[in-house]
C-alpha cells in the first residue's frame, strides 16, 4: 500500500522489532486497543491462532459455534460500546460465513474489523483447498476490504482498518492475510493510522446550512424530527435532547434510533415505520417541517415515496453525503457529524414549544392505546402475548436492561413495548433483517458490558438459526438471559400470508423440540411458561439469576402485530387492525 | 416523472489499488446499470488514476451513484459530465488485407480523407488507426466495411472536461492537514 496516502501518528521513539507477521497481527489489535475477539480457527489461520495462544492473558478469545456467530458477536460488542467489534476467521467456508454478519453491518453502519485467514500467495487463483476470493465476495458489503500478502504490509494495513470501520459513518472492514504473510518476518512498528488522503469521513458543518435549518424550524407550526442511529454513532444523544426541549419539537424514532433519547421523555412520541406508532407515522404527512437527523428514510420508514411528507420542508442532518436527496427530495442538507451539528442548531433555535400540535400526537397515541396497546401489553385473552412478556421485563429491569432482539414480530413488539432510559439499548438487525442475530450478538454485548443486564428477545424461529451459540454461551459462562417467544410460527411471514396470501400458510408452521431440554443440555438453567400467572414470576427468576438463563413463553400462535403499513402503502394509510 | 435519459461521462479519480474496479462496476451493477464503456489510466497527477464511464442514464442517477462512488474509501474525487462539458474521443484499429491496398484504389482515399493513419503494413495485412468522435470512427467503419475488414477494435471513451477538476488541490490541503 502506498505509505503517502495515509496519515500515521509519528512515534519516533518507538523502535522497531524483528517479528513474525502473525505476531504482529496479534500486536496491533493489542494496540487498537482489542480486549476481546470472535472467530473459529482453521488451516489458513493458525499461525495467527497460535500467537493467541502466547497473548492468551492480554486478549481474549471467544470461541463461537461457527463463523456467523463470530460476526454476529463483534456487531453486538460494537453496537452496546461503541468501539470496533473483531473476527476472525480461517478462509474458505469460515470466510463465507462471516458475510452475513458483514452485510448486516454494512447495512446498519456497525464497526467491525473481519480478518481472515487466506491460502499462501503462490496458491491464489489455484482453486487450492478453502480458497475463496473473499475479497471479491465481501467487496459489495465492506466499507473497505484489502488482502495482504506481505508480512511488511500488516500494521499499517490494519492500522487503516481500524481508522476506516470506526471513523466517519462507521462500517464492516476485512482484511484477508494469505499464510505466507503470516508466517514471514517484519520489523515492526505501530503508528495508528489517523487520516486517509482519499478518504474524508466527517464533512465539515456549513454554519450556513445550520441557520437555514434553524430558521425554518422557528417558523414552523408543525416540526417534527425523525431521528435515527446517526445520533447514537455520534454520540450526541445530549445534544440531540436538548434540541428537542429548547425547540419543544416532537420527536419520533426509527428502530435504529432507538433508546438514544428516553422512551419516557414527554416528546418522544415513538417509532415510526411500518410497525411503528400510528401518531408519528400519519402525522409525518402533516407536519409542516420534517428534521431528519441521522437516519436514511428506509422504505420501511417511508412506504410509498410519493405519498411521504409531500406538504413538509425537509431537512436531512446526516454524516454521509450519499445519503442526501437518496430517497427523499430534502431543502436543508446539513452534513457533518451529528454531535457538532446539533449543537450548532441549538444555538440558533429559539426557546419554543408546540403544546397544540403536540396534542394531536396525544389523541393518536389514545387511538392506538385503545385500538392495539391495550390488546397487546395487558390483554384479557386466554393466551400470552409477545407484548406482555416484554412489559414483563420491563417492570423487571426498570427499563435498564439492553435489549437484544432478533427478526420478525417479536422484534416489533421488542422494538414498540421495551422501555429505554439508556441509551445503545437497542440492538437489534434493522436494515439486513437477519435472523440468527440476536443470540450471538447477546453474547457480544453482555461481554462488552458485563454490567448490565443483557436480554435476548428471540422467535422461535431466528432462535433455531443460530441455536448452536448456547455452546459459547456456556463454555465463556456468558449470564446473558434469553427469551424465546414461541408461537411455533415464522409470525411476520405468517401474519403477511394471512393478510396477503388468503391464510395460505406455506412453509411457516414449525415443529419445535423442547428448549429447555435443549438449553439444560448446555448446563443453561431454563423455564417454559405457559399460562399468564406463571409469567411475572418467571421472569423475575431470569432477572434474578446471576447465570445465563433461558427462558421460553409460549405466546398465541396467530397474533398479528399492528399498527400496520402495508408494504408500498403510505405512511397515511397506517392499519390499526 | 420521467426524467430524460441522458449520455454522461463519468470521471472517478482513485488510488491505485487492487480490487477498487470491482467496487466501481458493483455500483453500476446493482443498479441495473449498463456500462458504455470503461478506460481506465494514469491521470495528471502521479500515483493517481482515472476512470472514464460512459453511461445513459438520468441526471438523477448520475447525482447519486457519484455519491456511491465517492463514498468508497479510495476514490478520491468522482464527477459527472455532459458532452457538451468535455472534449471526448474514441481510438479505433482496422486490420485490412494488403492486396487490397493495389486492387481498390478508392481504400487510400478514405484513408486520406477520414485522417486514419497506417500503422504498419506488411505482405498479408496492414493496420489503420483512427481517433475521432463515434460517427467519424462508424463512418470509416461503413466506408471500409465494403472492402472486407479483418478485424476491427474501438477504445471506450477518452475524454477531458471544460471545467477544472481540482483534485490537486485536494491533494494537498490533506498533506498540509
Amino acid at each position: 500500500m502506498d505509505t503517502k496516502t495515509a496519515k500515521r501518528t509519528q512515534n519516533v521513539a518507538n523502535k522497531t522489532e524483528r517479528i513474525t507477521g502473525s505476531e504482529a497481527i496479534i500486536r496491533c489489535l493489542i494496540e487498537e486497543g482489542v480486549d476481546i475477539l470472535y472467530g473459529y480457527p482453521g488451516g489458513a489461520i493458525m499461525p495467527v491462532y497460535d500467537e493467541l495462544y502466547k497473548f492468551r492473558n492480554e486478549i481474549h478469545h471467544v470461541l463461537t459455534r461457527h463463523e456467523q456467530g463470530a460476526a454476529h458477536s463483534a456487531q453486538g460488542y460494537a453496537r452496546i460500546s461503541g468501539k470496533v467489534g473483531v473476527a476472525m476467521a480461517t478462509s474458505g467456508p469460515g470466510a463465507t460465513n462471516l458475510v452475513t454478519g458483514i452485510a448486516d453491518a454494512q447495512i446498519d453502519s456497525t464497526p467491525i474489523v473481519c480478518i481472515t485467514g487466506q491460502v499462501f500467495s503462490h496458491l491464489l487463483g489455484s482453486d487450492a483447498f478453502q480458497e475463496t476470493d473473499i475479497v471479491g465476495i465481501s467487496t459489495p458489503v465492506t466499507k473497505w476490504n484489502h488482502q495482504i500478502t506481505k508480512a511488511s504490509e500488516i500494521p499499517e494495513v490494519l492500522a487503516k482498518a481500524f481508522y476506516v470501520a470506526k471513523s466517519g459513518r462507521p462500517g464492516p472492514v476485512l482484511i484477508d492475510i494469505t499464510k505466507d504473510a503470516q508466517l514471514g518476518e517484519l520489523d515492526f512498528k505501530y503508528e495508528k493510522c489517523t487520516g486517509v488522503r482519499s478518504y474524508n469521513p466527517t464533512p465539515k458543518v456549513d454554519i450556513q446550512a445550520v441557520k437555514a435549518a434553524a430558521e425554518l424550524i422557528n417558523a414552523a407550526k408543525k416540526p417534527m424530527i425523525v431521528w435515527g442511529q446517526g445520533v447514537i454513532l455520534g454520540q450526541a444523544e445530549n445534544e440531540l435532547k436538548a434540541v428537542i426541549e429548547k425547540s419543544g419539537v416532537p420527536a419520533a424514532w426509527t428502530i435504529m434510533g432507538a433508546s438514544a433519547i428516553p422512551t419516557s421523555h414527554p416528546l418522544n412520541v415513538g417509532m415510526v415505520g411500518m410497525h411503528g406508532n400510528y401518531a408519528p407515522n400519519k402525522l409525518t404527512n402533516e407536519c409542516d417541517v420534517l428534521i431528519a437527523i441521522g437516519m436514511r428514510f428506509d422504505d420501511r420508514v417511508t412506504g410509498d415515496l410519493n405519498t411521504y411528507a409531500k406538504q413538509a420542508k425537509i431537512i436531512h442532518f446526516d454524516i454521509d453525503p450519499a445519503e442526501i436527496d437518496k430517497n427523499v427530495k430534502t431543502d436543508v442538507a446539513v452534513l457533518g457529524d451529528s454531535k457538532e451539528s446539533l449543537a450548532l442548531l441549538l444555538e440558533e433555535l429559539n426557546a419554543n414549544n408546540h403544546t397544540e400540535w403536540l396534542e394531536e400526537f396525544k389523541k393518536l397515541y389514545a387511538i392506538e392505546l385503545e385500538k392495539v396497546i391495550k390488546d397487546d401489553i395487558s390483554p384479557t385473552k386466554e393466551g400470552l402475548t409477545m407484548g406482555e412478556v416484554i412489559k414483563q421485563i420491563n417492570s423487571e429491569t426498570a427499563g435498564n436492561a439492553a435489549i437484544v432482539s432478533d427478526v420478525g414480530q417479536h422484534q416489533m413488539i421488542a422494538c414498540r413495548y421495551s422501555e429505554f432510559n439508556v441509551s445503545k439499548s437497542n440492538i437489534t438487525s434493522g436494515g439486513l433483517g437477519t435472523m440468527g442475530f440476536a443470540l450471538p450478538a447477546a453474547i457480544g454485548a453482555k461481554m462488552a458490558a458485563p454490567n448490565r443486564e443483557v436480554v435476548a428477545i428471540i422467535g422461535d424461529g431466528g432462535y433455531q438459526m443460530n441455536i448452536q451459540e448456547l455452546g459459547t454461551i456456556f463454555q465463556q459462562k456468558v449470564p446473558v438471559k434469553i427469551v424465546v417467544l414461541n408461537n411455533e410460527f415464522l409470525g411476520m411471514v405468517r401474519q403477511w400470508q394471512q393478510l396477503f396470501f388468503d391464510k395460505r400458510y406455506a412453509s411457516t408452521e414449525m415443529t419445535n423440540p423442547d428448549f429447555v431440554t435443549i438449553a439444560k443440555g448446555y448446563h443453561i438453567e431454563g423455564k417454559r411458561v405457559t399460562k399468564r400467572e406463571e409469567l411475572a414470576d418467571a421472569v423475575k427468576d431470569m432477572i434474578a439469576s446471576k447465570d445465563s438463563y433461558f427462558l421460553e413463553v409460549c405466546v398465541e400462535k396467530e397474533d398479528n402485530v399492528f399498527p400496520m403499513i402495508p408494504a408500498g402503502a403510505s405512511v397515511s394509510d397506517i392499519r390499526l387492525s | 416523472m420521467n426524467e430524460e435519459i441522458k449520455t454522461f461521462t463519468i470521471s472517478i479519480y482513485t488510488e491505485n489499488n487492487i480490487g477498487l474496479l470491482n467496487r466501481i462496476s458493483a455500483i453500476f451493477q446493482r443498479r441495473h446499470i449498463n456500462v458504455e464503456s470503461l478506460t481506465t489510466s494514469q491521470s495528471e497527477i502521479e500515483g493517481v488514476n482515472r476512470f472514464v464511464i460512459v453511461v445513459n442514464i438520468t441526471e438523477t442517477q448520475a447525482k447519486k451513484i457519484i455519491g456511491q462512488f465517492e463514498k468508497q474509501v479510495e476514490v478520491i474525487r468522482a464527477y459527472y459530465h455532459t458532452d457538451e462539458e468535455t472534449i471526448y474521443q474514441e481510438s479505433c484499429m482496422f486490420k485490412i488485407k494488403s492486396g487490397l491496398l493495389f486492387e481498390e484504389p478508392q481504400i487510400q482515399n478514405i484513408i486520406k480523407e477520414s485522417n486514419a493513419r497506417i500503422v504498419t503494413v506488411n505482405k498479408e495485412f496492414f493496420v489503420l488507426e483512427k481517433s475521432g468522435r463515434r460517427f467519424e470512427i462508424e463512418s470509416l467503419r461503413r466506408d471500409l466495411n465494403v472492402f472486407g475488414i479483418m478485424q476491427f477494435v474501438r477504445s471506450g471513451r477518452i475524454a477531458v472536461t471544460k471545467e477544472e477538476m481540482k483534485v490537486t488541490e485536494m491533494l494537498l490541503a490533506f498533506k498540509n492537514q
